[in-house]
């Protein structure tokens, strides 16, 4: 359940646990921002159903996320990648699930990727939010204008104070071929519902292919 | 003309059933009710939660889906009003390619 563990900057931050020492352990990274609050439900029952299934797994909150102590604005991908290595090291996780952006973390693990996302299509996403919100308010903003206001001086970015070098990073993250298993259990893509929403079948569905995947 | 559009015959493709898929997941639309919709169904500025959020999310995976880029003076309200607009916008954007 929930334990802590210290982030390569200093700060202690939560994890939830699931599942015995045992077997395998699984490092998950989760969906971010909020497509990782849509997700969240989903991705926490797909863990209990992993320990089910005699597999553990351990979500870690990134520094600056969740219930996290950590300013969001000092973070980059660059932290938040030594993070998940840390966590990775500090749990022993012999293997990775990302979710979503997820994985333009994944630490050097064989796993398993849900619906990969590039730090750029994700900051694409938000920009464009934002924009139409502008938009709609009757002040109207650009893409390009704020990605170059946002390089200098960080972005808010739906409610998510981002910092400048984490928008720079962000910009130009694209996914590096990896050897993660692609699963795909098919059903809703929860991230993009307009209200978070759990698929008791998706995740059941999900933790079958890692199972599965594990077993091979 | 029964729940299909114009634009799904004259379009041999798949972005209706695309557009429709992803609507589905956006607005947590039943099957039913999503081959219910057509053209002149209403959505952005229709239906409460379709905001700025859910569009981004919806233009973004479409992107992804029909391998298009669709820029910021492309998105309107026109484009976004009906499900006909916004049909006829993709298909049209992916057959410029």
């Amino acid at each position: 359940m929930l334990t802590t563990w210290r982030a390569p900057g200093g700060s202690d931050e939560l994890a939830i646990r699931f599942g015995d020492d045992t077997g395998p352990c699984l490092l998950v990274l989760p969906a971010w921002f909020d497509e990782g609050n849509k997700t969240r439900h989903f991705t926490v029952e797909t863990m209990r159903l992993l320990a089910e299934r005699g597999i553990a797994s351990v979500l870690p909150d990134l520094p600056g996320c969740n219930e996290s102590m950590s300013a969001l604005p000092e973070q980059t991908l660059g932290s938040w990648r030594a993070s998940a290595g840390e966590a990775t090291n500090h749990f022993g996780c012999s293997h990775v699930l990302t979710i979503r952006a997820g994985a333009n973390l994944v630490p050097d693990l064989p796993g398993f990727a849900y619906a990969p996302l590039a730090g750029k299509s994700a900051l694409r996403a938000l920009l464009r939010a934002r924009t139409l919100a502008a938009k709609e308010a009757g002040r109207p903003e650009t893409t390009e204008a704020l990605l170059q206001t946002g390089k200098v001086e960080g972005l808010a970015l739906a409610g998510y104070h981002l910092g400048a070098t984490m928008v720079s990073d962000l910009a130009e993250a694209t996914l590096a071929p990896n050897a993660l298993a692609p699963l795909e259990p098919g059903g809703p893509l929860l991230w993009l519902r307009t209200e978070p929403e759990h698929n008791p079948e998706q995740a059941a569905a999900l933790a079958d292919l890692i199972a599965a995947g594990l077993t091979r | 003309m029964t729940t299909n559009l114009p634009a799904s015959v004259t379009q041999p493709d798949d972005t209706d059933a695309i557009l429709r898929a992803i609507l589905r997941d956006v607005l947590g639309l039943s099957d039913e009710r999503v081959a219910e919709l057509d053209a002149d169904s209403g959505l952005f500025g229709h239906i409460p939660e379709f905001d700025s959020m859910a569009v981004a999310g919806l233009l973004t995976e479409v992107e992804d889906r029909c391998d298009i880029l669709i820029e910021d003076d492309e998105v309107d309200g026109d484009m976004l009003e009906t499900y006909g607009a916004l049909l006829a916008f993709v298909s049209a954007k992916r057959a410029e390619g």
